[in-house]
């Protein structure tokens, strides 16, 4: 079955070459490669072969497998995600226990060199007990499978970052993909979960090209973490002309104003929530009347509240600042008893 | 941790907690100076109207110099009007303020608060060189001077070019500096000449009611 070439694997799921040429257009679209470039992914992707795919679980919620499988209706990316051979996915697959491993090891013999390895969740560094899979480690297994993979797809803002189980105070010493393994391309696609489509087309895109695309500093693609969610925010106008809902319920948040100030996290968050968006293009959390709260983002969970605004800082509290103020007060007084002093010998020593 | 984790946490605690102690520390070894006993009758009018009244007359240039410091004076009001109101009333601002003061207010359109900031920094950068090209200014111009007018300078340059989106794939680090460029202004403010925000009109008043006793208008 992996000998299969996609395009003949699409066609025998009913795919018509228009409609494969409509999702290569718009996957050209999404990733801003010019729309010519649209013939060109399918014929290369209709004389692709099936790449064989192996998918480790860590220390994740299911949330990223959800998002990638779910199936609103029978999607064009949710066949070219089929469209690959997927020969380990626990969560997925019907095989458990030994099968299961012996499946993934002889997919990683056959393809060796020449395989994505997906992964979703972090690696706990703290006890190699806190999560394993047929008895081995997580990162025992993610190193032993990087050996031999090709690129490295981190799906999943645990796996890119450490996300949620790497939140402070970390008790499982959580770390991300690109901590442990360095020597092996790897394309985080971040998001909690990530947009399906941004996972389907960045498969799509190695499977055209047989290269990883232009990646930011974060090592997410370009094309579709480029611009901030506030960038492409259709609210947008409302924040310049400074209009902003300050309650959930009030007049602001029942006529669209920028949520800006009830902790909107999109001026920094890089994702293509806004354009994309979710459900098959039906809305994004800001259209829903929800900020952004960063999940694209390293660190979201520990950047303070969901709920304050991004310009509010973590100042202290009262307590401190009347600290603060009392060592003033003290380093004051000191130094106006030394000046006093200084003004008593300078009297005593001036003749009369 | 992120540089705009940084700016908003620890350097902004840091920030505040050193600013907070410089005021206090200078505003108590101020107050607590020895001062001598003055001896004589108080004569003259009221001293607090007298204070109120050199705070207003202190205000406006004396008329003997009005004509030579007309640029001066001019420009330093519209620069400290644009810059306060830029602090104040740019929207992002408020939720900052808010959480220290316990109350917020509206915010202006931020075309209103880009034109006002843009005008403030321009006429902070031509006061700067005047500073630099002066003949007289750039001789009594020391250290502090410069610094002030840098850190001073700094929030709007950085709060432009973050408004601007000019480095759109590095917007956070561009928060964060100008989170920075405002924390240093804070750490600078006991230290530097930029203190005369907190005691230039308590000073003019004193001034005003100190000579008051001594029969004096000033």
């Amino acid at each position: 079955m992996r000998d299969v070439l996609v395009g003949d694997y699409l066609r025998s799921r009913g795919v018509t070459r228009r409609g494969l040429l409509k999702f290569c257009a718009a996957t050209a679209s999404w990733m801003a490669l010019p729309p010519t470039l649209a013939q060109e992914i399918a014929a290369a992707l209709e004389k692709a072969r099936r790449p064989s795919v192996i998918w480790l679980p860590f220390q994740e919620c299911t949330g990223c497998t959800e998002s990638i499988t779910r199936a609103d209706s029978p999607t064009l990316e949710g066949l070219i995600f089929e469209a690959i051979s997927l020969d380990y996915q626990h969560t997925l697959q019907a095989a458990a226990g030994e099968a299961a491993e012996e499946a993934r090891r002889n997919a990683m013999q056959e393809n060796w060199g020449k395989y994505l390895l997906a992964v979703d969740g972090s690696i706990p560094l703290g006890n190699p007990g806190y999560s394993t899979i047929a008895g081995v480690s997580n990162v025992d297994l993610l190193r032993e499978a990087a050996k031999g993979a090709a690129a490295i797809v981190a799906i999943g803002t645990c796996a890119a970052f450490g996300g949620i189980p790497g939140a402070n105070p970390n008790p499982t010493g959580a770390v991300a993909v690109r901590d442990l393994i360095k020597d092996k391309p790897i394309i985080n696609v971040s998001g909690c979960p990530p947009i399906p489509v941004v996972i389907t087309g960045v498969l799509a895109q190695y499977l055209t090209f047989g290269k990883i695309p232009d990646l930011d500093a974060l090592g997410r693609p370009r094309a579709f973490y480029g611009q901030t969610i506030h960038d492409r925010c259709y609210r947008r106008p409302f924040y310049e002309r400074g209009q902003f809902a300050e309650t959930f319920d009030d007049e602001g948040a029942r006529k669209g104003w920028c949520l800006f100030k009830l902790g909107c996290k999109g001026p920094i968050t890089y994702n293509a929530c806004a354009t994309i968006k979710w459900n098959a293009g039906t809305s994004f959390p800001i259209e829903a009347g929800h900020g952004c709260i960063g999940c694209a983002e390293p660190n979201f969970w520990d950047k303070g509240g969901f709920y304050d605004a991004l310009s509010v800082s973590r100042w202290g509290t009262g307590s401190t600042l009347a600290a603060a103020a009392a060592a003033g007060a003290a380093v004051g007084v000191a130094s106006a008893y030394l000046a006093r002093r200084r003004q008593t010998r300078a009297k005593e020593e001036t003749p009369r | 941790m992120t540089l705009l984790d940084f700016a908003r946490g620890p350097a902004m605690f840091w920030a505040m907690t050193l600013m907070i102690i410089g005021i206090v520390w200078r505003l108590a070894g101020t107050v607590l100076l020895a001062r001598r006993k003055d001896r004589s009758s108080p004569r003259g009018e009221n001293r607090v109207a007298a204070g109120l009244r050199a705070v207003a007359m202190r205000s406006v240039p004396p008329h003997e110099l009005e004509k030579s410091i007309t640029f001066q004076h001019i420009t330093g009001y519209a620069w400290h009007l644009g810059w306060f109101a830029t602090f104040l009333f740019f929207a992002p601002h408020v939720p900052f303020l808010k959480s220290i003061l316990g109350f917020g207010w509206p915010g202006l359109p931020n075309q209103a608060i880009v034109i006002l900031a843009a005008i403030t920094l321009a006429i902070l950068l031509a006061l700067l060189v005047r500073r630099m090209v002066h003949p007289v200014l750039k001789v009594i111009s020391d250290f502090d001077d410069y610094l002030s007018s840098l850190v001073v300078c700094a929030p709007l340059v950085t709060g432009i070019v973050t408004y601007a989106h000019l480095f759109p794939d590095r917007h956070e680090t561009m928060i964060a500096l100008h989170i920075l460029s405002v924390e240093a202004l804070m750490v600078w403010l006991p230290l530097g000449k930029i203190f005369h925000c907190i005691t230039a009109l308590p000073l003019r008043f004193q001034i005003g009611a100190t000579y008051a006793r001594r029969g004096v208008k000033a």
